[in-house]
């Protein structure tokens, strides 16, 4: 039996069924973080002496292309889901919390997208 | 803030316990691992850019400086990846025992440094050059 009233439900009203959204997109981007970003630091070792050639080579492998599109993605949303709780615990004045969440969100997508078409631009080789 | 209204007791109140050092320690290590964000991105971009650019990039990443930024970044990394395991752990409703959480936090901490040990080591063995 539902207790809400038949007004309430003809309005939509009551909860919109997104109070854990944040939290359990922490933890998927967190479990999608947890091999992604491994394989790529393990990676990283070997490349980071690698010649420009061998680097581009490697990136564009296709399997090699969507898992670095797939860590970017993942890493961008988990550090802005992250940094947007740090900012709600410690900045109070909402017109600064307004204006620090507007800043690292802007600066997630965009620091994404960038790092994007970077991938992309590398493995369909355009120069 | 209304003044007159009381407020909890704030953080220096508390002494510093080992699982209250690690949980602060998670997000200050977030925050840097944002940060360091930028240095992929940097890098990511410089091989995009060309082998002019990735080869300056290289120059760049290779300076003492910020190899030291890059091994506190590293540390940083395993850090935040482990204590996110320990995380995990506890939403799934395991762990809280306080000699569990004791022993997972020293593990968390032991974990870190060797790991970042043995990925600078390889790195330095690949090299051949101290840093």
């Amino acid at each position: 039996m539902s207790l809400r009233s038949d007004l309430g439900r003809v309005k939509g009203l009551g909860s919109a069924k997104q109070g854990v959204h944040h939290w359990r997109v922490q933890r998927l981007t967190a479990l999608a973080l947890l091999p992604l970003s491994l394989w790529f630091v393990t990676a990283l070792m070997s490349l980071v002496t690698a010649p420009h050639r061998a680097v581009v080579a490697w990136i564009a492998q296709p399997h090699i292309t969507v898992l670095l599109l797939a860590l970017v993605m993942a890493l961008f949303w988990h550090a802005q889901l992250g940094l947007q709780v740090v900012i709600e615990d410690y900045i109070h004045r909402p017109g600064r919390q307004i204006a620090a969440q507007l800043v690292v969100r802007a600066g997630a997508i965009l620091g994404a997208l960038a790092a994007l078409v970077a991938i992309l631009k590398i493995s369909l080789g355009i120069s | 803030m209304n003044p007159i209204k009381p407020l909890s007791p704030h953080l220096q109140i508390y002494r510093p316990q080992l699982t209250s050092v690690l949980s602060i320690t998670h997000r200050i290590t977030g925050i840097a691992l944002s940060i360091g964000t930028c240095v992929l991105l940097y890098w990511l971009l410089s091989v995009a850019a060309g082998p002019d650019q990735y080869a300056n990039a290289q120059q760049v990443l290779s300076c003492w400086l910020v190899r030291m930024a890059l091994v506190g970044w590293t540390w940083a990394f395993f850090y935040h990846l482990c204590n996110g395991i320990r995380h995990l752990f506890w939403d799934a409703g395991y762990g809280f025992a306080l000699s569990t959480a004791y022993k997972s936090g020293y593990a968390v901490l032991a974990a870190s440094v060797i790991l970042t040990g043995l990925i600078w080591a390889c790195i330095v063995s690949q090299q051949g050059s101290p840093l």
